[in-house]
C-alpha cells in the first residue's frame, strides 16, 4: 500500500508521519499520532464529534483526507488547556453540565472555539448556529448554548 | 433549581445534603479535554476489522454460501459463518431463565430480518474487509415475510421465528400476560360512558453519537480483553461465556463508558463474534458499527399497539379498563418479551380502578429486533393513557388534571396487580404541575394528600 | 485496494487522470470522502487538483464568475454576494461549509444541492472541460460526465430578483423537505415580468418549475394573483420518498412554500 509523508503542526508541536494516500485526517490522527479526542461518530459529516480547526477553520476531520494537510496547523481539543490549566470553554463546560456522555463535546469545544475566535461576543443565535453541526444526543443542547456563552464572557472579562 | 420542601414535610426529616446541591460530574474534567477512553480509543498493532455481511432480504432460506472469493481478497484473514460459532443459537434473558434460545449470532440456514448478521470478514484493512464482503455470495430462496403484528397473529400468517413455533411469545400464562382485577365486565355495565380507542407507534432509533461497538486483544494466555462500550457488561458476558462456550474467567471486559446508550446499547451483539474472530486468528480485532448500521440493524424501541376500552361515571370515576397491548418483537425476542411484560406490569397506569382487564403480547414479524429504549414497554402505553385520559375528561365534560386528580392512586389503594400503593406522591406531583403550569384546579383538589384520605 | 489520492497542477492533467476507472473527482471531500467512508468499494482514486483556475469569485462586466473550488463559506461571506449568503447557509453546518464547494453542490443528489437550486435559479452556466454550457443541460448530463467543473458564472443583475427558502425539519441546520429558489423580474405596473423558479428535493436533481413560472408571468403577487402558479408548481414533479420526507408530504407542501416565497 501506498505511503506518503505528512507533515503538520497539532497543537502546536510539530508531527510527521507515513499515512496511507487516502488516509482520512479523522484516522491519522487517532491511529498514527495517538490524539483521540476528535471522535468517528458518523464518518458522514452529520454529527461534528470529529471536528477540528485547521488553519483557523473549523473542518471535520473524518471527511478531510490527511494527505491534503500536509503544512496545515491543526487544533484539536486535547491541545486546549495549558499547562494544565483548562481553556474557559472546558471550563464553562464543566461547570456548566455540558457534557454527559462525553462523546460529542471535544468537537463541540472545537465548534464553540472556532466561533469564539472570530466571534468574541457571539449571541445566543451565533452560538445556536456555529453548533449546528454538531449533533449532542444527552444534553439537549441547552447547556451546552449556555456554557459557549459564559466562555465568552468570562473571555471578555479577561481582556477587560 | 429550587427544591419545594413543603411537600411531605411532616412525613421526612430534612436531612438532605447532597439533593438540590451542584456537584461535579467525575467524568467531565475527562470529557472535557479529550482524555476520556471510549472503546474506539484502544488501538492494538496489528488489529484486524471485522465487517458484517448481511441479509438484503426480511425473510429468506439461505441455499448456500460461497467466500472463496472473499478469502482470496488481499488482506483478509479470516471469514466466518454459523458453523464457527460454538453455541450459535442463543436468547440473551436466557441468563434469567427466559428462553427459548431463538436467535443466532451467524445466520444458519434461513434470515428473518432484513440486516441479519450472515458471514463475518476479517481483514487488515476496513476497506479490505469491505471489498471482502462485497465477494461474499449467498445464494437466497426469498421467502413471504409479515410487518404488521396483527397480520402475523392471523392464522396462515408467514412463521417468523421457529424457535418459537408460532408468531408470538408464549408465557407461562398463555399467549399473552394477563391482569384480571374484578369483573371489568360489570364495570363497563354500571359506566355512564364507554371509550374504546387504539393507539399506535413506530420504531425509534435511540441515534446515540458512538455507534455500537468493541475492541478485543488476545492476551496470549487463551483470556481476551474485551474494551466495549455495552450499558449490560456483565450480562455481555455472561451471554458471550454461553455463545462461546468459554469460562467467563477467560473474558475480561473493559467499560462503563459509553457515547450515548438509552438503552440501545444493552443487546449481545458485537461482543460474542468479535471475541470468536481474535480468538480464531490470535489478533486484536475491532468491530464497530457504521452509522448506517447503528440506524438500521441495532435494535429500535418496538413499535407498539396498545387498545384501551374505558368505562367511565359522569362524576369522574373509572369504573373499569380493558387494555389490550401489543409489542413487535421484530424477527427475535431480546428484551421484547419482558418489555410487553412490563406494559402489564404498568397498565393501567397510576389510577385506581376497581375493574381492569390486561392483555400484553410479544408479537413476533421479519422486522428489525426491537429491545430496550428509556422505559421500554411503558412509554408508549404512557403515552396511550394519558391521551385517553385526556379524551375520557372531554367526553364527561371535565378538567382534565381534575380528572386525573380523582383517578390518581394514593396510599393503601389496591393495585390491579394486588399490590396496596405506597409513596405514591401523584397528588403532589399534580399540585406542583397545577401550579407551575399556571392550570388551577378547584381548591379541593389542592388540599388533597397521597397519604392521608380527606374525611 | 486502499483507497489513493492524487494530486494534480492543472486540471487538465487530472481530467486525464479520471478516465481510468473507479476514480472520482474530489472537490471539498464531504459527498467522495463520505461515500468512500460509507464502503462505496467503486471508489478507488480520488483526483484533485490545486489548479488556481478552480479558485477564486471575480465580479466584472455585470457577471459574477464563481471558481468550482470555493466553499460556500467564501460565499457566504462576500460582501457582493449577500443574496447568495442564505442558499450558502442552508448546506451542512459551519464545518461543512468550510469544506463543501459550490462545484461539488452541482454533483449533490437529492435530498441534497441547495445551492445548486439557487444557481439554477439564476440562469447560471456552468464552465467545465473548456466549454461552457447552461445549468439545466449540465444537471441534466452531470450522471455521466468527465469533466472537471472550474466555474459557475451569472449575471450580477439576477441577484437583485433572487429569492430562496429551504424547509428542513431540524433547525438551523437539517437536510431538506423541499428548497425554492426564484428570480423575479417586475414590470412597472408591479406585475411580474419573468420568472425563473428553480426546486429542490422534487426529483433526484434541481428542477425548473416552467409551468408555474409562465402562470406567475403577469400576475401580481397577491394571494389571488399568485393561486395560478401555486396550483401548477406540482406540473413533472417526482418527489422522493426519503427518511426526511415522503414524495406525498413534499408534493403536499410544496405549494404552501412557494406561496410563502413569493408573498414573503
Amino acid at each position: 500500500m501506498a505511503k506518503v509523508p505528512i507533515q503538520f503542526t497539532l497543537n502546536g508541536s510539530e508531527k510527521a508521519e507515513f499515512v496511507e494516500s487516502g488516509a482520512t485526517l479523522l484516522n491519522a490522527l487517532r491511529d498514527k499520532v495517538g490524539d483521540t479526542s476528535p471522535k468517528g461518530g458518523c464518518h458522514q459529516g452529520t454529527c461534528g464529534a470529529c471536528s477540528v480547526i485547521i488553519d483557523g477553520e473549523l473542518r471535520l476531520s473524518c471527511l478531510t483526507l490527511a494527505e491534503t494537510c500536509s503544512g496545515a496547523a491543526i487544533i484539536t481539543t486535547a491541545g486546549l488547556a495549558e499547562g494544565g490549566v483548562l481553556h474557559p470553554l472546558q471550563r464553562a463546560f464543566l461547570d456548566a453540565f455540558a457534557s454527559q456522555c462525553g462523546f460529542c463535546t471535544p468537537g463541540m469545544i472545537m465548534a464553540a472555539k472556532a466561533l469564539l475566535d472570530h466571534t468574541p461576543d457571539p449571541s445566543r443565535e451565533d452560538v445556536v448556529e456555529a453548533l449546528s453541526g454538531n449533533i449532542c444526543r444527552c444534553t439537549g443542547y441547552e447547556p451546552i448554548i449556555q456554557a459557549v456563552l459564559t466562555a465568552a464572557r468570562s473571555n471578555s472579562q479577561n481582556v477587560a | 433549581m429550587e427544591l419545594r420542601k413543603s411537600y411531605f414535610a411532616d412525613v421526612r426529616k430534612d436531612d438532605l445534603h447532597e439533593i438540590g446541591q451542584p456537584r461535579p460530574r467525575l467524568d467531565s474534567p475527562g470529557h472535557v479535554t479529550g482524555k476520556t477512553a471510549f472503546f474506539a480509543d484502544h488501538n492494538f498493532p496489528g488489529m484486524l476489522h471485522l465487517k458484517m455481511v448481511r441479509s438484503p432480504h426480511h425473510h429468506a432460506r439461505i441455499r448456500s454460501i460461497d467466500t472463496s472469493e472473499a478469502e482470496k481478497h488481499p488482506g483478509v484473514v479470516r471469514i466466518l459463518t454459523a458453523r464457527d460459532v460454538p453455541h450459535n443459537v442463543y436468547t440473551i434473558l436466557i441468563l434469567i431463565q427466559i428462553g427459548p434460545e431463538d436467535e443466532t449470532v451467524l445466520a444458519d440456514g434461513k434470515v428473518r430480518w432484513r440486516g441479519e448478521a450472515v458471514v463475518a470478514v476479517l481483514a487488515e484493512t476496513e476497506r479490505a474487509a469491505q471489498e471482502a464482503a462485497a465477494k461474499v455470495k449467498v445464494d437466497y430462496e426469498v421467502l413471504p415475510a409479515v410487518f404488521d403484528m396483527e397480520e402475523a397473529l392471523k392464522p396462515g400468517a408467514p412463521l417468523v421465528n421457529e424457535y418459537h413455533g408460532q408468531n408470538y411469545y408464549l408465557y407461562d400464562s398463555g399467549e399473552c400476560r394477563k391482569v384480571r382485577f374484578g369483573d371489568v365486565e360489570a364495570g363497563f355495565a354500571q359506566a355512564d360512558h364507554i371509550l374504546e380507542q387504539s393507539y399506535q407507534s413506530s420504531p425509534i432509533e435511540h441515534a446515540p453519537t458512538e455507534t455500537t461497538g468493541c475492541v478485543v486483544a488476545p492476551e496470549g494466555n487463551d483470556r481476551f480483553t474485551c474494551y466495549t462500550n455495552t450499558q449490560a457488561m456483565f450480562f455481555t458476558l455472561d451471554n458471550t461465556s454461553i455463545i462461546l462456550q468459554m469460562p467467563g474467567s477467560k473474558l475480561h471486559f473493559v467499560g462503563g463508558t459509553v457515547g450515548g446508550g438509552f438503552g440501545g446499547k444493552v443487546d449481545v451483539i458485537v461482543e460474542p463474534i468479535a471475541i470468536l474472530a481474535a480468538k480464531l486468528t490470535g489478533r486484536p480485532v475491532s468491530f464497530v458499527y457504521s452509522r448506517e448500521e447503528e440506524m438500521q440493524i441495532s435494535s429500535p424501541r418496538a413499535a407498539e399497539k396498545v387498545v384501551i376500552k374505558d368505562g367511565v361515571m359522569k362524576d369522574g370515576r373509572i369504573a373499569a379498563r380493558k387494555v389490550t397491548g401489543y409489542t413487535d418483537a421484530g424477527a427475535y425476542s431480546r428484551h421484547s418479551p419482558y418489555g410487553a411484560q412490563k406494559g402489564a406490569g404498568h397498565y393501567p397506569g397510576p389510577y385506581t380502578i376497581p375493574n381492569v382487564w390486561i392483555d400484553t403480547y410479544c408479537v413476533y414479524t421479519n422486522r428489525t429486533p426491537s429491545s430496550a429504549m428509556r422505559g421500554f414497554g411503558v412509554t408508549i402505553g404512557d403515552f396511550a393513557l394519558e391521551v385517553q385520559m385526556d379524551k375520557l375528561a372531554r367526553l364527561i365534560g371535565m378538567d382534565p388534571l381534575e380528572f386525573r386528580f380523582i383517578n390518581a392512586y394514593r396510599d393503601g389503594d389496591m393495585k390491579a396487580h394486588r399490590q396496596p400503593t405506597e409513596g405514591a406522591a401523584l397528588i403532589e406531583c399534580m399540585q406542583e404541575a397545577s401550579r407551575a403550569a399556571n392550570w388551577p384546579v378547584a381548591e379541593k383538589y389542592m388540599a388533597m394528600s397521597s397519604y392521608e384520605k380527606e374525611a | 485496494m486502499a483507497l489513493a489520492l492524487q494530486t494534480y497542477a492543472t486540471v487538465e492533467d487530472a481530467e486525464t487522470a479520471l478516465k481510468a476507472a473507479g476514480t472520482r473527482y474530489l472537490g471539498g471531500g464531504t459527498l467522495v470522502v463520505r461515500a468512500a467512508n460509507e464502503g462505496d468499494v467503486g471508489v478507488c482514486t480520488l483526483v484533485r487538483s490545486t489548479d488556481p483556475a478552480l479558485t477564486g469569485i471575480d465580479i466584472s462586466g455585470g457577471k459574477v464568475r464563481i471558481g468550482a473550488a470555493v466553499t460556500m463559506a467564501a460565499v457566504a461571506r462576500h460582501p457582493d454576494l449577500a443574496p447568495l449568503a442564505r442558499p450558502a447557509r442552508a448546506v451542512g453546518g459551519p464545518a461543512i461549509r468550510n469544506m463543501a464547494t459550490v462545484g461539488g453542490n452541482l454533483f449533490a443528489p437529492s435530498p441534497y444541492g441547495d445551492f445548486a437550486v439557487a444557481l439554477l435559479a439564476l440562469g447560471a452556466s456552468v464552465e467545465a472541460g473548456g466549454t461552457t454550457m447552461p445549468i439545466e443541460a449540465f444537471l441534466t448530463g452531470r450522471d455521466d460526465s468527465h469533466a472537471i467543473v472550474t466555474s459557475v458564472s451569472f449575471d450580477l443583475a439576477a441577484l437583485a430578483g433572487f429569492r430562496f427558502l429551504k424547509v428542513s425539519r431540524v433547525k438551523p441546520k437539517g437536510v431538506s423537505v423541499l428548497s425554492i429558489a426564484a428570480v423575479l423580474g417586475h414590470a412597472s405596473d408591479g406585475t411580474v415580468s419573468s420568472a425563473r423558479i428553480a426546486l429542490g428535493c422534487m426529483a433526484d436533481r434541481p428542477m425548473r418549475a416552467s409551468v408555474a413560472e409562465k402562470a406567475l408571468v403577469g400576475a401580481r403577487l397577491t394571494a389571488d394573483g399568485i393561486a395560478p402558479a401555486l396550483a401548477a408548481v406540482c406540473v413533472g414533479i417526482d418527489p422522493a420518498t426519503d427518511p426526511i420526507a415522503s414524495a406525498w408530504y413534499r408534493a403536499e407542501v410544496l405549494p404552501v412554500h412557494l406561496g410563502r416565497l413569493l408573498l414573503g
